[in-house]
């Protein structure tokens, strides 16, 4: 079943925050007969609300200006073409160091953790910015349902590279499939979500459905979408983008306004969909704005040398 | 039809009766109005979409673009003008090229602008703290300052001021100022090693300039 938004939502315009509350009711009185479709049960408290002058992006520009290589270069590209992607049935492979390896439903997945919606501040890589309500719960409360052995210390993200669906795979623009990874402690960080949906919805293909990774302190590209295996392993494996340019994108990738990418400054950004096409860029923050809740985990590592 | 435009050749212009029809039909007297306005419609099609909230979630980025490719495209169109003549005997796109260099520089000016203006704020101190800093910046700015000098001695009296010699040595800046704008793009795609399009222009630049570096070797060694 197909959830229908509000025909009276506004393109492109400040979602108002009433309206988007109303969207959560909607669907709260949707959930017992859309359960295929809705996100289960009712959605938790807001544990990460973003400070109050981070407005909401609107749910348009969040669905219409994606990276996702797999879809195309451009921005436009993945709402365009990634209609072919099949989100379901979908499964997750979790192997590696862990007690209960297997293949993981969808839906067994959906029900492993409480549903909660989160405002996260997004801070891509290239200088924009996003502020998105996800659905989704803490990974780190699947690590703990699979039992990582004590060799575990890195966790792998492979994603789907299947070119029937993704048309984008034809281009070499990157190793496919595209891999991510995570320190076994940042993994099980609560910021770390796992997500399955956005503004009360499931994940929009483009967006990375049936699930994905938000990892809200780094750079977007390390949140990966699309996820089709989990792999717990003892050395820090080497991510897509690394492989592509490792001078320029490192394994951590955490949010810094003090070191500039090779070919651009990182010490401001333009918040899609808020900033006026003549306002000054925001200053991007430390750990996009997360540095109390993350910083301890990069104690005493020199944050220029592990970029 | 000043002497500037047309280079001494000891080459027999190809075409015959048909190429002869097309010259005339492109030296009509509205052809080159039509041009004029014609030039100016990507300029309306920005400014439209920003009216309208047309150019999707970063405006911003989709001006900065758009000013950019088309700068890139009026490059290859002004350097296509005198191979074109060679190649088909037609003379009247002579006649364009002066304005579609001027336009070349007007884009790269309006992408300037978004840079300094919509990424940066007007903020001087960061501008000059920041183009060194970003090397596919300051080859694109390198590339701007370039076609200065070229647009300033653009007019007719200009020719005659610096002497035809002088004043086509300098135009030959137009050449670095493409290449320049040509890396400026290869890098700024390279981020996403995204190089379909680079190449695109990589190709055609490399057909215009390498013409004329064939032809220049030919008719130096046919009056040696």
């Amino acid at each position: 079943m197909l959830i229908r938004r509000p025909v009276d939502l506004p393109a492109r315009e400040i979602t108002d925050e009433s309206l988007f509350w109303d969207r959560r009711s909607f669907l709260a009185a949707l959930g017992g007969v859309a359960a295929t479709a809705a996100l289960p049960g009712p959605v938790g408290a807001l544990t990460f609300r973003a400070p109050d002058d981070d407005k909401l992006t609107p749910y348009e520009s969040v669905i219409s200006y994606n990276n996702y290589y797999e879809f195309g270069t451009d921005k436009e590209d993945p709402a365009r073409a990634a209609g072919t992607l099949k989100p379901r049935p979908w499964t997750v492979a979790i192997e590696g160091e862990v007690k209960k390896p297997g293949s993981y439903d969808l839906d067994a997945l959906m029900k492993l953790g409480t549903m909660e919606e989160r405002i996260y501040r997004l801070r891509c890589v290239e200088g924009w910015s996003m502020v998105v309500p996800w659905v989704g719960y803490s990974l780190s409360e699947l690590i703990k349902r699979v039992e990582p052995t004590g060799n575990a210390k890195f966790v792998q993200f492979v994603t789907l590279a299947d070119k029937s669906q993704m048309p984008g795979l034809r281009s070499s623009v990157l190793d496919w499939p595209y891999v991510e990874g995570l320190r076994l402690d940042e993994a099980m960080h609560p910021l770390t979500l796992l997500a399955f949906g956005l503004y009360g919805e499931v994940l929009p293909n483009q967006n990375g459905a049936p699930l994905r990774l938000v990892v809200p302190w780094k750079y977007g590209f390390k949140s990966a979408k699309s996820i089709v295996r989990i792999r717990f392993v003892d050395k820090q494996p080497k991510t897509s983008w690394e492989t592509a340019a490792s001078n320029e994108y490192g394994f951590y990738s955490n949010v810094n306004p003090n070191v500039d990418h090779p070919r651009w400054s990182q010490a401001t950004e333009r918040r899609i969909g808020d900033d006026g096409l003549l306002s000054k860029k925001r200053p991007t923050l430390m750990f996009n704005g997360y540095e109390a809740q993350v910083a301890q985990l990069y104690a005493g590592m020199d944050l220029a040398k592990f970029y | 039809m000043p002497a500037w435009t047309w280079p001494s050749s000891t080459e027999t212009v190809p075409g015959g009766r048909a190429a002869g029809r097309v010259n005339k039909l492109l030296s009509h007297g509205a052809v080159k109005p039509l041009l004029f306005v014609l030039a100016l419609a990507p300029l309306a099609y920005l400014l439209v979409g920003v009216l309208t909230d047309g150019l999707g979630a970063n405006p911003a980025e989709a001006l900065s673009r758009g000013t950019g490719d088309w700068t890139l495209r009026f490059l290859c169109l002004t350097l296509a003008i005198t191979p074109l003549r060679r190649w088909t005997g037609w003379t009247a796109p002579a006649r364009w090229r002066r304005m579609l260099g001027l336009y070349s520089f007007f884009y790269g000016l309006l992408h300037f602008l978004c840079y300094a203006w919509l990424d940066m704020g007007f903020d001087g101190p960061a501008i000059v703290r920041d183009i060194p800093k970003r090397p596919f910046v300051l080859v694109g700015s390198l590339a701007l300052l370039l076609m200065l000098p070229l647009a300033a001695t653009s007019f007719n009296r200009a020719v005659r001021f610096l002497g035809a010699a002088r004043w086509r040595a300098l135009h030959r800046l137009v050449y670095a100022s493409a290449l320049l704008g040509l890396l400026h793009f290869f890098w700024m795609r390279s981020a996403k090693n995204n190089f379909g399009e680079v190449a695109v222009y990589a190709a055609v630049l490399a057909l215009l300039l390498g013409w004329r570096l064939w032809s220049s070797w030919r008719q130096r060694r046919l009056s040696a």
